[in-house]
């Protein structure tokens, strides 16, 4: 286990170092980014200030070298339109991200695995129509034009929920809901297929013909085992929800790193993109280690020695 | 010579015969080939079918409900801020969603499946390298980059169609590798290089042959998942700037009037999840058809 962990530890390293170059070469695609960060009231001379103040007149090895020295002790450098640190920014927000992130995933999680065991136990029935089709349109439906369904029949016509912010407890239910359906389409559509794959197994038909309660032959026979495949996709889904809050924390106002991102976008504050960038880059990284520690331990035949 | 060709007209008949009745058989595969099928004629007989002109604003119909008539005729789907025919919109705003969803995904797919092609069949240190490349484009979750990349490099029809295109290669890159990786030692592979065929030859002639079926399945994926990416950048205000219209540039538009004209929003939103829907039954039928574990048991 310590040799798999280190083992995995090296990797994210590398594809951390690796997103940092992504980064750093991104917000240098149109050239010089100062041609992206100056007004366009300034001056030659005040650009050319603005150029050596930041650095960008040195070598692109060398601006490199001293972005990802710095990156690795958390400077990022002064965010240009708020005029502090950016990776304050970030740290400010990427809480509100991970409670939006996790509690969408549990709406998620909550809602596929249920349906997708019942589909999958009446296999072409009325209730598996209804299961599939519903998840087909989840997966089809953008999640911003949920979302603004959403505030169109709890806020404007009801009047219940709260449209933005994040004020209240009851402002994080329309975020995380939105996210949240997007998920449980993609799961219950996986949970349905591998209990599907699961129920026509040789150990499935052992249990029921010793007697055993349907019950039991289902939760502790059946899903124990289709949970493998769905742990495994968990990573790539919580990666989707991380990508999905940038466009739903935008609908509602939801003071969290995706929100940040696109306003810093648009105001090519670019200290806060990058910080933002690698962020996202190690939360998900991460997840995706978590994911890998726990599938050891929901199945004991996989073992990284 | 003649003959050959009849043969493979005779074959392709059937084909395309065993194709539609398949089709017919399948409710949701159905489903999904009609949707794309009047998805696509809406694109290209758009200009035909809108009932206004697209962009031409009528002051003193501002606002106005689904079904609102003047002298002008009905506006079946209601009016925006400036008098537009939202009806006319959604079936123009067909065009460029459709547009951008294939012509990005055949960009991807194109990359993606040669350079899943070239690591898994040269393998050793360039695989690792090609490899490690992808595990950190994939750390960056796709929208998170997209728009990121849109934010620097700055909007427009052709820069969203690159982006997209350009970003996402990434899962066909891996997937085509690993299925290279499966087809590489098998043994009519073996064979190919027996009787001395150029390496090149095998990758592309052999190897890509088998492969494709995996990319194409994929592609239908991709497609949909390019529509609903686009009009997420549109509606963040760095995808396709108007006069272009697209769904997510309505939605954009919309959602500053959400509380006084909902139909400005709900409809474009039912168009692309219509749409998508349409691709997701379409794809779903595609690989249940070309898997052959599960196209016996249906």
């Amino acid at each position: 286990m310590t040799t798999f962990l280190l083992r995995r530890l090296i990797q994210l390293a590398i594809t951390i170092f690796i997103v940092s170059l992504i980064v750093f070469f991104l917000v240098r695609l149109r050239g010089d980014p100062i041609s992206v960060m100056a007004p366009p009231t300034f001056s030659e001379e005040q650009v050319e200030q603005l150029r050596a103040a930041w650095g960008f007149d040195r070598p692109l090895v060398e601006q490199y070298l001293v972005f990802l020295s710095k990156a690795v002790t958390g400077d990022f450098g002064q965010s240009i339109q708020a005029r502090r640190p950016a990776m304050e920014l970030v740290f400010e927000r990427l809480g509100n991200t991970i409670l939006l992130t996790f509690t969408s995933a549990l709406i998620g999680i909550i809602i596929a695995v249920p349906l997708g065991i019942i589909s999958a136990l009446n296999r072409n029935s009325i209730v598996d129509l209804l299961v599939t089709t519903l998840s087909a349109l989840g997966t089809a439906m953008p999640s911003f034009w949920l979302g603004l369904q959403l505030i169109l029949l709890f806020s404007v016509t009801l009047r219940l929920l709260p449209a933005f912010g994040a004020l209240t407890p009851a402002a994080l239910i329309m975020p995380s809901v939105t996210l949240g359906v997007g998920m449980a389409a993609r799961m219950s559509r996986l949970t349905r297929s591998a209990m599907l794959e699961v129920l026509n197994e040789d150990y499935v038909r052992t249990a029921r013909s010793k007697g055993l309660r349907n019950r039991t032959v289902v939760i502790r026979h059946a899903l124990r085992n289709a949970l493998i495949p769905l742990v495994t996709v968990m990573g790539l889904q919580l990666g989707w929800l991380l990508g999905g809050s940038v466009v739903v924390e935008s609908v509602f106002s939801w003071p969290g790193l995706g929100r940040l991102m696109v306003e810093s976008i648009n105001v090519r504050d670019i200290t806060v993109v990058q910080a933002g960038l690698l962020w996202f880059a190690l939360c998900f990284a991460l997840i995706n280690l978590a994911v890998d520690v726990a599938y050891t331990f929901l199945d004991p035949r996989i073992s990284y020695e | 010579m003649t003959v050959v060709i009849k043969i493979n007209m005779a074959s392709r008949t059937r084909r395309t015969q065993t194709f539609f009745r398949a089709l017919l058989r399948s409710p949701a595969g159905l489903t999904g080939f009609i949707i794309i099928t009047l998805v696509m004629l809406m694109a290209v007989f758009g200009p035909l079918l809108v009932p206004f002109d697209v962009n031409e604003p009528n002051l003193r119909a501002r606002f106005m409900e689904p079904g609102f008539t003047d002298s002008t005729g009905t506006y079946l789907f209601g009016t925006d801020q400036l008098g537009r025919d939202i009806f006319s919109r959604v079936i123009d705003g067909s065009r460029v969603s459709v547009l951008i969803g294939v012509v990005a995904s055949l960009i991807s797919g194109t990359v993606g499946v040669l350079y899943g092609l070239i690591a898994g069949f040269v393998g050793g240190w360039l695989d690792s390298l090609m490899m490690r490349i992808v595990d950190a484009l994939l750390g960056i979750p796709f929208i998170i980059l997209v728009v990121s990349i849109s934010g620097i490099v700055g909007a427009g029809l052709t820069t969203v169609i690159l982006i997209l295109g350009l970003t996402g290669w990434v899962t066909y890159a891996r997937v085509i590798r690993a299925e290279v990786l499966k087809t590489r030692n098998l043994e009519y592979i073996t064979a190919a290089y027996a009787i001395g065929q150029r390496p090149v030859v095998i990758m592309f002639q052999h190897i890509l042959r088998n492969v494709i079926s995996t990319a194409i399945v994929l592609g239908a994926t991709q497609v949909g998942i390019t529509i609903l990416a686009e009009s997420s950048l549109s509606f963040l205000g760095l995808g396709v700037k108007p006069p272009i219209i697209t769904w997510g540039v309505m939605l954009a538009d919309g959602r500053q009037y959400i509380t006084s004209a909902w139909w400005m929003t709900t409809y474009p939103g039912v168009a692309t999840t219509i749409t998508v829907l349409g691709v997701v039954f379409l794809g779903d039928w595609v690989r249940d058809m070309l898997d052959p574990k599960v196209r016996g048991r249906r």
